[in-house]
């Protein structure tokens, strides 16, 4: 499952879903990753990614990024019911 | 290739119409130090949890206040309020620095006792003070304040007993204007007590009648309330020197003063909303120096400040245990210390600051202690960067009555140091461990082999 293909990401971390019209801030991190959810990349891809450039190990990360994923459902930024990162 | 600083991803949802106009956000720096030394540092050395205490800022406190009451009164004595914090070390700047000895149970007396505090300078408060513990006060001439009528009583026939005439005052309570009324200590001024109290001790004779005391109440907000409390006690020693020609050395107007603390509910911050020490001065010397004394007669004015003088002194520093999220979405961050050791969590919202640099976002969260017991909430709301297992947090204004109240509830209690004026750091108490838990207990024979 993936994020929502309508979700419009600005470069300073503002991000706008049009179908609920709610409005959400992310850090820069963040913003990186919705970036790579919204090109389809899988977490395994992400964590490469992101533990290739910054200070942060695996297991430090994939707990980071499931509730980050955990976090974008909640707030309903993802399609369906499966997790973003499938 | 170098590799960037981390931060964990935070997205969080924009609400309109929710921030007040000082906004959500209250930290904008790291406190990696206290009084030069770094927190991780002193966490290394002794462990974490840690309590703080810093001298330089005490003796400050103290000074500010000694010159707010000084330059507006010219007769005036701070007595240290033992049960805001016993510590000895802390006892002692204080007493170092003039101040005297406030006291509210025979354990505080002799703790007094042993800092070599004179008796004479030990003023002996509290509803519940033993016969055995009167009988100490009168031998070491210390200043008793009468709660009630058995203790007028019992202290009567002590005095008779004793064939002593001990120096007392009473506490009087009365409505200052704020409630709700604190009227379970004392005699109370409006309903007559208070003057039927004194004149049973002027007839009676066997006491020697020396000052009067009240305590309105704790983290007053209205520095006007101390105005009227002062004027009242003042108008009741000139009915004294009227009535029974009796001039009476002093006026003991308590504690309560607020430190610099946000009460839980409180719109404004603590140091927006509570009066400086020069705020509560200024009321309580304008009224006794109004109230009609003759120069000579102007009755000493005793303070018994504790929280004011200690509070902004002491930190709490401790360390994320784990991040995790709760079923409606809210962040919840468990760290090391809860309610066991920072007692005062139930009444403030304590500002803490992250020890280790961070970014501009921040997310909403709640703080939870380490103990397995539901009320065990540090912060039910904060807004804080994202902080990280093993990261280091820093509790301001937690140097009152958290030393004293604190629990050993599931958990030891940790170590106290006191980062000194020259910049050296004293352990003044040592980090409980199992056998400081176990030295007092006892097993009887037959449960001493539970044979599973």
């Amino acid at each position: 499952m993936k994020l929502k293909k309508n979700i419009a990401l600005s470069d300073t971390g503002f991000v706008f879903d049009p179908s609920t019209g709610n409005s959400f801030t992310v850090n820069p991190i963040g913003l990186e990753i919705i970036g790579y959810l919204k090109e389809g990349r899988n977490a395994e891809e992400i964590k490469r990614e992101i533990t290739a450039r910054y200070e942060t190990d695996g297991p430090g990360f994939e707990k980071d990024l499931a509730d980050f994923v955990n976090m974008l459902q909640k707030l309903k930024l993802t399609d369906g019911n499966g997790k973003a990162t499938d | 290739m170098k590799k960037q600083a981390y931060e964990r991803p935070i997205i969080q949802k924009l609400n309109t119409g929710l921030m007040n106009k000082y906004g959500t956000k209250t930290e904008y720096e790291p406190v990696t130090h206290i009084d030069g030394h770094a927190v991780h540092d002193l966490l290394q050395a002794h462990g974490s949890p840690l309590f703080v205490l810093s001298e330089k800022t005490m003796r400050q406190a103290f000074r500010d206040a000694n010159r707010a009451f000084k330059t507006r009164y010219p007769k005036v004595q701070f007595a240290w309020s033992y049960k805001t914090n016993y510590l000895s070390a802390v006892c002692n700047v204080y007493h170092q620095e003039g101040s005297w000895a406030e006291v509210v149970s025979g354990f505080e007396y002799r703790k007094a006792l042993d800092n070599k505090v004179p008796g004479t300078k030990i003023i002996f408060n509290g509803p519940a003070k033993t016969g055995e513990e009167l009988e100490l006060a009168i031998r070491h001439d210390s200043l008793i304040h009468i709660d009630h009528f058995d203790e007028l009583y019992s202290l009567t026939q002590l005095a008779e007993n004793m064939n002593r005439r001990p120096r007392v005052a009473i506490r009087v309570n009365m409505d200052t204007g704020v409630y709700p009324m604190w009227d379970r200590f004392g005699f109370n001024y409006e309903d007559g007590q208070a003057r039927d109290a004194i004149h049973m001790i002027v007839q009676g004779d066997k006491l020697e009648l020396v000052g009067l005391h009240c305590h309105i109440g704790t983290f007053m907000l209205s520095p006007s309330a101390y105005g009227v409390a002062a004027a009242k006690l003042s108008q009741l020693v000139m009915e004294v020197k009227k009535t029974y020609g009796k001039t009476l050395q002093y006026i003991d107007l308590g504690g309560g003063f607020a430190s610099k603390n946000t009460l839980k509910g409180s719109y404004l911050q603590g140091v927006d909303a509570c009066p400086t020490i020069d705020q509560y001065a200024e009321p309580i010397c304008t009224a006794i120096l109004n109230a009609g004394f003759t120069e000579d007669e102007l009755p000493l004015l005793i303070l018994e400040t504790g929280r004011a003088l200690i509070d902004e002194a002491g930190y709490l520093l401790g360390t994320v245990v784990s991040n995790k999220r709760l079923a409606d979405g809210r962040r919840a961050t468990i760290l090391d210390f809860g309610v066991n050791i920072l007692f005062t969590s139930f009444w403030y919202d304590h500002r803490i600051s992250p020890a280790q640099p961070f970014g501009q976002y921040t997310e909403d969260a709640v703080l939870y202690g380490p103990l397995c017991m539901n009320i065990d909430v540090v912060r039910e709301h904060i807004t804080l960067p994202p902080l990280k297992k093993d990261d280091r947090v820093v509790v301001h204004t937690v140097g009152a009555y958290n030393m004293t109240q604190w629990m050993q509830f599931i958990t030891l209690r940790p170590a106290v140091v006191m980062v000194g004026k020259d910049q050296t750091v004293s352990v003044v108490r040592k980090r409980e461990t199992m056998a400081s838990i176990q030295q007092e207990e006892q097993v009887p024979e037959h449960l001493k082999h539970p044979d599973l």
